[in-house]
């Protein structure tokens, strides 16, 4: 246990009773008080996570756009300041090192990354980075981050209600210039905001935005909530999680993440191969299923057609807000068709299941 | 609330309650704390035979599935069907309305090697850190 990283909110999670987790190398709060509880005040009203375990890379100096576009599937050429966009970054035969988020921001460029990835990430700029005039500082222990997430959430902060979905403000807090970053971004399938403060601000951000006493002062409930409703409500909006649904062995296509791949855009590393196995109908694809019962599939569990081994389980659960049992699997592309039936078998016990549409869950706009 | 002292405990978390030959069986607060939201739960039929130790069904929570061990020998000879039903009932009253079966005991069979409240005390604080 010693070895585990903690965040700046270690002491706010273990006062506040929450359950901690070994998770990516960081000690996280897994629940306060319920997981469902958590999950139903995201879809609700508001919930606020810790997520300070994420990688916080800033990339400077005039390069850094040149670089990010060899390195990262999406394209950073048309982002406008202050803009967030999603992509990933591949290794050169197109498996996904990790899914990130880029931030354009005046002065800098800044890459959130996951927290298991962010060593490799780092090394991956290192080795990338020679001969590009760009400087790399991982900011992940001086800055932490909170994510704020329900319909309501974006009430909690005098500058969210102004940013349009996935774009960042670099603002100012007293005596320190440029030292909060918030965008309109999420992990969750509802409305919100990430939020960067230097690691001494968080608590105080946290207290303002969840205490008690303080709560209704927005005029509704706003819950601490832990990793456990964090990876319920990903999953109901189909938000694949890398380690999961991603990894070096996959590609953004068969990962349904084909949207946030430029192949236009001019050469980045990784392209080629994309290219490639975008021509090629034979690798398993990343489908929705529904099962029947409420007994959940979890990670490796075998997805049958008949007797025959189609495909496996990356993440399952009970889902709370839709009330059924629902996973994600990779299956080969001639079973992956919505409304395909198929069966998964559940510790010995074969649970009938259909594919689905993709998110499971989608909030109204 | 149950009197905690009254009840026997096995190493998987299960409490039982002896009245007469009838053992009522449901899991403790820290198996509850550990499990999480109980989401679903697989029960024995009545009329099953169990035996002290094997596994009879199991309880699924949001994050993981436990298999559910029979405390003692015996016959199912009742579950409960508002917790199948509703198994939040667990988390919220484990000791009361979130029993889960009840054991007719087998001829011979006892509550022996079960705990007391003191020596699960201390079995829970050990694994606890």
């Amino acid at each position: 246990m010693s070895t585990l990283l903690r965040t700046p909110l270690y002491d706010w999670h273990v006062q506040h009773k929450a359950r901690m987790v070994p998770f990516s190398g960081w000690e996280m709060p897994v629940q306060y008080t319920s997981i469902l509880e958590e999950h139903k005040a995201v879809r609700t009203f508001c919930g606020v996570f810790d997520i300070s375990h994420m990688g916080r890379l800033v990339l400077e100096g005039e390069d850094a756009p040149i670089l990010l576009q060899r390195l990262f599937t999406n394209d950073v050429n048309t982002m406008k300041l202050g803009q967030v966009r999603y992509g990933l970054l591949c290794h050169e035969q197109g498996g996904i090192l990790d899914d990130v988020l880029v931030y354009r921001l005046p002065q800098f460029w800044l890459m959130v990354v996951n927290a298991s990835n962010r060593l490799k990430i780092l090394q991956w700029i290192e080795r990338w980075k020679a001969g590009y005039r760009v400087t790399v500082h991982d900011r992940t222990f001086d800055w932490a981050m909170i994510a704020v997430q329900g319909p309501r959430a974006i009430e909690t902060h005098p500058i969210a209600p102004k940013l349009k979905y996935y774009f960042a403000e670099l603002a100012d807090i007293p005596d320190r210039p440029g030292s909060q970053i918030i965008s309109r971004t999420g992990y969750t399938g509802e409305d919100g905001y990430e939020w960067i403060l230097p690691a001494d601000q968080i608590e105080q951000a946290v207290f303002f935005l969840t205490e008690k006493q303080t709560a209704w002062r927005f005029g509704f409930p706003v819950l601490n909530c832990g990793l456990g409703s964090r990876d319920t409500l990903r999953l109901e909006a189909a938000m694949p999680l890398y380690g999961h649904e991603l990894n070096e062995q996959i590609d953004p296509i068969q990962a349904g993440l084909g949207w946030a791949v430029k192949l236009d855009k001019g050469d980045f590393i990784g392209r080629a191969a994309i290219a490639a196995k975008k021509a090629d109908p034979s690798l398993p694809k990343r489908v929705g299923l529904e099962l029947e019962g409420k007994r959940a599939a979890r990670e490796s569990a075998t997805v049958l057609a008949g007797e025959q081994i189609i495909g496996q389980v990356t993440s399952g659960s009970y889902a709370p807000t839709l009330e059924k049992s629902i996973a994600m699997a990779y299956l080969s592309p001639n079973h992956a068709q919505l409304g395909n039936s198929v069966d998964v078998d559940i510790r010995g016990t074969r649970t009938p299941a259909k594919v689905v549409k993709l998110p499971f869950y989608q909030r109204a706009k | 609330m149950a009197d905690l002292s009254a009840l026997r405990y096995a190493k998987t978390h299960e409490w039982s309650l002896l009245d007469g030959d009838v053992v009522t069986v449901g899991i403790t607060q820290y198996a509850v704390d550990q499990l999480t939201d109980v989401t679903h739960l697989q029960l024995p039929k009545v009329g099953k035979s169990v035996t002290a130790a094997e596994p009879c069904g199991e309880i699924e929570s949001v994050k993981a599935v436990f298999d559910l061990y029979a405390p003692v020998t015996g016959t199912i000879v009742e579950v409960n069907p508002t917790v199948e039903k509703d198994p939040s009932i667990i988390n919220a009253d484990p000791y009361g309305k979130g029993w889960m079966f009840k054991i007719c005991l087998a001829e011979g069979a006892n509550l022996d090697h079960l705990m007391n409240l003191e020596a699960y005390q201390q079995q829970i604080a050990s694994e606890g850190h």
